[in-house]
């Protein structure tokens, strides 16, 4: 048998190494896409856990159920309103926006504009009351302003 | 505006507080299931009992059933598990077990030793069927209505209370209708 040559030999050598750093990469990007959404997943057994995070049994079979949607085509879309229709918003970290949870959602702004406008209330009363009395200048008998004179000779 | 000074305040704080108090009382385990008032997701698995055998949700149409989640690793099932027995020599109502990421061998162990409450036992070994009802914590015990569709769900282990306040009148309701 004639050896193989060197050159074939590389390029067999290369051709390998394309496929299997391919498919490291998509499976990296999977890996990497899967990490996302499962820290955006509430684990139900623990609850203050994501599904990443969680070491509970229940996590790991949801994390092995998204995988499977994930690779089988389903968009994170899909993959969260799966789970939602099963164990509801809750396993959402963000919880979506609909009447229901107006009051999460905008609670704090609307309460901010509260405070705002009490604050706004309190300074234009003050400044009013203020208003029309000149404070006397500072010091017993103007004696700042005398000091000051003599400092400024 | 004198008035409003202190009762606006006032009112604020009554409401939370309110809310507050409430939810001192609430189990934030006990998440509200989306399941409840829809289908009863569709299973077909291997009886405990007769692994050649299978039950559908299908074959349970047309009357009222409860799905109790159990495992014999499950601590907490132990605690409901008297009140099962009981449910079950009353034969009011079909209970279908449905024995949750366990090994038969030792779901059929535990069933000997505690007594068999259930009209049929299902084996759910990789916890799919778990998922699809939206299991998160065994015992969990489901009231399925004559047209397949959940009514109630109970988390955690049954109580006498729930039994006798929410899940017995429920099901007469629903043997009624």
């Amino acid at each position: 048998m004639k050896p193989v040559p060197m050159r074939t030999l590389a390029a067999i050598l290369f051709a390998t190494l394309f496929v299997v750093h391919g498919l490291a990469r998509a499976d990296l990007a999977l890996d990497t896409r899967l990490k996302k959404l499962e820290s955006e997943l509430r684990c139900l057994v623990c609850q203050n856990q994501t599904l990443a995070d969680s070491n509970a049994d229940l996590a790991a079979d949801l994390r092995k159920e998204v995988r499977e949607l994930a690779v089988s085509g389903k968009t994170d879309d899909q993959i969260k309103q799966y789970l939602v229709a099963r164990y509801g918003d809750f396993v959402l970290y963000k919880p979506p926006v609909k009447p229901e949870t107006w009051l999460l959602w905008f609670g704090p702004f609307v309460m901010f504009a509260g405070g705002v406008a009490v604050w706004w209330g309190i300074m234009r009363r003050r400044r009013r009351d203020a208003a029309p009395a000149e404070p006397p200048p500072p010091g017993e008998d103007g004696a700042v302003a005398r000091a000051r004179a003599l400092l400024d000779g | 505006m004198k008035f409003l000074r202190w009762s606006l305040p006032l009112a604020i704080f009554i409401v939370v507080a309110g809310f507050l108090y409430v939810g001192l009382y609430r189990d934030p385990h006990e998440v509200p299931s989306p399941l409840i008032g829809k289908p009863a997701p569709a299973f077909a698995l291997a009886e405990l009992h007769h692994p050649d055998r299978t039950l559908a949700t299908a074959d349970m149409r047309g009357q009222v059933w409860l799905l109790n989640v159990w495992a014999s690793w499950c601590v907490s099932c132990r605690e409901e598990h008297p009140l099962l027995v009981a449910l079950s020599k009353a034969g009011v109502v079909p209970i279908i077990g449905l024995d949750y990421k366990d090994k038969s061998e030792d779901g059929l162990a535990w069933l000997v030793g505690n007594g068999d409450p259930y009209t049929k036992s299902v084996v759910d070994l990789d916890g799919r069927v778990g998922i699809n009802w939206g299991v998160y914590g065994v015992p969990e015990t489901f009231v399925v209505d004559k047209a397949g569709i959940i009514r109630y769900k109970q988390i955690g282990p049954l109580t006498q209370d729930a039994l006798s306040r929410k899940i017995l009148p429920l099901v007469r309701e629903l043997q009624k209708s």
